[in-house]
């Protein structure tokens, strides 16, 4: 199978503008701004089924047509370069290694929009690599491909590259949005949808990095193409973070509807120490576990649905059977409670609470009913709060519970777990 | 005026920075970032000088000082060790490469040397996960820590001056 994002990792040549413009870079550019109307760029992306890679999976021509052509407002695009859910590493990759395919992306898709400034969200731990996009963007404004009247087409487009602080709720785009601004990264009620009100109050556009990098390829391609890679509505390939007891831990880009056996047991490498496997967290740290004998799944948005998880950000974080459950879940749930912005009582009082039980029960002192709590308490979080944080906090308590009740129960009784050796 | 305590070049980085943005407030996370970038960390001069300067109120830059976790009011030493204690290091054994660096520095995670040399945090996940479990030494990141790596890390930090 042929790759496109991650032809270029671990080449530090490939960064080059030069390398690029020879490798055909910049020409889908050239052929949006210069042969296609806005419109016909969204349609190629409809058809394309491209679908939004930071997790939530809308489909992006369609996000980009909520976009109101009359308004008299400035239009954003917003980048989000955040990326800090646990096992999920991609965009890192894309921009340390291919900076050029996301700005070529950017044009694409800021043209698509009508926007003439962008800013890139990048999380502050990136630095090093917030500095090589940099590099890419200066290289693209001393070659006229960012700045005044691209292509000689009119258009004009500025770039800026924003670092973040250090909060994984940044990286919610309504957060985002409130942090960019300046303040606190609390999410915002929605509607309104940042297509009419977002950045300033200005229609925006908040897409990931690995989606926006895909654009040139579909421009290049085809829709057509793009969309006959993956499963019926789930287009195309996608970067799947692979981490834990792997023998390969890393990305690897596959077609959407990649089972996940194959994901884990040909891509990278199969289980460490040739150990059985016990837990994959399919979609990034907020997707439901599934089981050993569940991972015949195919690895797109609709199937994982189907099988009550999710393939979200696809980082998937592998677990062998002398992994303590009990203390992984532990580990996401206090993830969680430090994250909460706090805004709503259910989200910050309930993470809070879902952290004190499964500790208490991790080192010991758990009593009878433990569970059940936790099960009550998860049920009050969810769908009760702004922003989907407080599920994704409680998704991985239910499904691990669910599915590895027994274990739990043991770990309570014996008051430490048996799993590990 | 509060603002002389920002250099000539912080304040002409700050106007660099505030071109960038529609409007003022917009640029104040990128006006902390290079604060702390020169400073080490945001005292309370200098967040009464950007107060000044973007016309907010100092409770709200303190608000959003305290909101992101890798801006501080206080410095931190030469070298901050911040060590990812999220799932996949975890599963990694990064709790052992955390324990040897407290014992080998004599301090408790969270703290800082005598000396400012060294400071140890545990952060949740870096982006890293490839690389578990994952360590970044202010910027740098370091791949696959274990205990002998983080001890000889520590060694050949303490012999750079
Ligand atoms: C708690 C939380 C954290 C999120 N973190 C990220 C992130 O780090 N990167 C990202 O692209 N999307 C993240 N998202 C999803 C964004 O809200 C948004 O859906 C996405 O950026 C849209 O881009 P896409 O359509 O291209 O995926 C997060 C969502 C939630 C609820
Ligand atoms: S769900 Fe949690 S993180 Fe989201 S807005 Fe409410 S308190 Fe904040
Ligand atoms: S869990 Fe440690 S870097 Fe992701």
């Amino acid at each position: 199978m042929e790759k496109i994002l991650s032809k270029n990792f671990f080449n530090p040549e490939a960064r080059k503008i030069e390398v690029y413009l020879r490798d055909g870079g910049y020409e889908a550019a050239r052929k949006a701004l210069s042969e296609m109307t806005p419109e016909s760029v969204i349609q190629e992306v409809t058809e394309s089924s491209l679908r939004g890679l930071g997790g939530a999976g809308f489909p992006t021509g369609r996000k980009w047509g909520f976009i109101p052509k009359d308004s008299p407002k400035p239009k954003y695009l917003i980048i989000n370069s955040d990326e800090s859910e646990p096992g999920t590493f991609k965009d890192r990759h894309i921009l340390e290694w291919d900076p050029h395919t996301l700005v070529e992306g950017v044009i694409i898709a800021s043209y698509a929009i009508g926007a003439h400034q962008v800013y890139v969200y990048t999380r502050g731990e990136y630095y090093h690599y917030a500095n090589i996009l940099q590099e890419a963007v200066k290289e693209a404004y001393a070659k006229g491909l960012l700045g005044k009247n691209i292509f000689g087409s009119g258009f004009d487009l500025e770039l800026i590259i924003h670092l973040g602080a250090g909060a994984y709720i940044c990286g919610e785009e309504t957060a985002l949005l409130e942090s960019l601004e300046g303040k606190r990264g609390w999410p915002r009620l929605k509607p309104p949808f940042p297509a009419i009100s977002g950045f300033l109050g200005c229609p925006t556009v908040v897409n990931n990095t690995e989606t926006i990098a895909y654009v040139p390829s579909i421009i290049r391609n085809g829709g057509e193409w793009f969309a006959a890679l993956g499963t019926p509505r789930n287009g195309g390939m996608r970067l799947y973070s692979v981490s834990g007891h792997v023998k390969r831990p890393g990305v690897y880009e596959l077609p959407l509807g990649t089972p996940l056996r194959e994901i884990i047991y040909q891509h990278a490498g199969g289980m460490r120490s040739d150990r059985k496997l016990r837990a994959v967290i399919p979609g990034g740290s907020s997707s439901p576990v599934l089981t050993a004998a569940e991972i015949d799944v195919k690895m797109d948005f609709d199937s994982l649905a189907a099988v009550g998880s999710m393939l979200g950000s696809a980082g998937v974080i592998v677990m062998d059977e002398g992994t303590c459950l009990l203390k992984a879940l532990t580990i996401l749930s206090k993830f969680y409670q430090h994250e909460s912005c706090g805004q709503c009582t259910p989200c910050r009082e309930g993470t809070g609470w879902m952290t004190r039980i499964l500790n208490r029960s991790l080192t010991g002192d758990g009593v009878q009913g433990d569970l059940e709590n936790l099960l009550r308490i998860a049920g009050n979080i969810i769908g009760n709060t702004i922003c989907p944080l407080g599920d994704a906090a409680v998704l991985p308590v239910q499904s691990f519970i669910k599915k590895f009740r027994e274990e739990f129960e043991s770990h309570l009784q014996h008051g430490k777990c048996l799993a590990v050796a | 005026m509060s603002l002389e305590v920002l250099s000539e070049k912080m304040l002409s980085e700050i106007s660099e920075i505030l071109a960038r943005y529609p409007q003022q407030r917009a640029a104040l996370l990128p006006i902390l970032n290079a604060c702390q970038r020169e400073y080490g960390f945001i005292s309370q001069r200098t967040e009464e000088a950007v107060a000044e300067l973007l016309g907010i109120p100092v409770i709200e830059i303190r608000e959003t000082i305290s909101f992101y976790s890798l801006l501080r009011r206080k410095p931190a030493g030469k070298y901050h060790l911040q060590f990812c204690t999220n799932i996949s290091c975890s599963l990694l054994g990064a709790e052992e490469s955390v324990a040897s660096a407290c014992r080998q520095l004599g301090i408790h995670e969270g703290d800082t040397t005598q000396d400012n040399r060294f400071t140890i945090t545990t952060v949740e996940c870096l982006g890293a996960c490839d690389m578990s479990p994952s360590l970044q030494v202010n910027d740098d990141y370091h791949a696959n820590m274990t205990s002998d790596k983080v001890l000889e890390l520590i060694d050949k930090l303490k012999d750079e001056r």
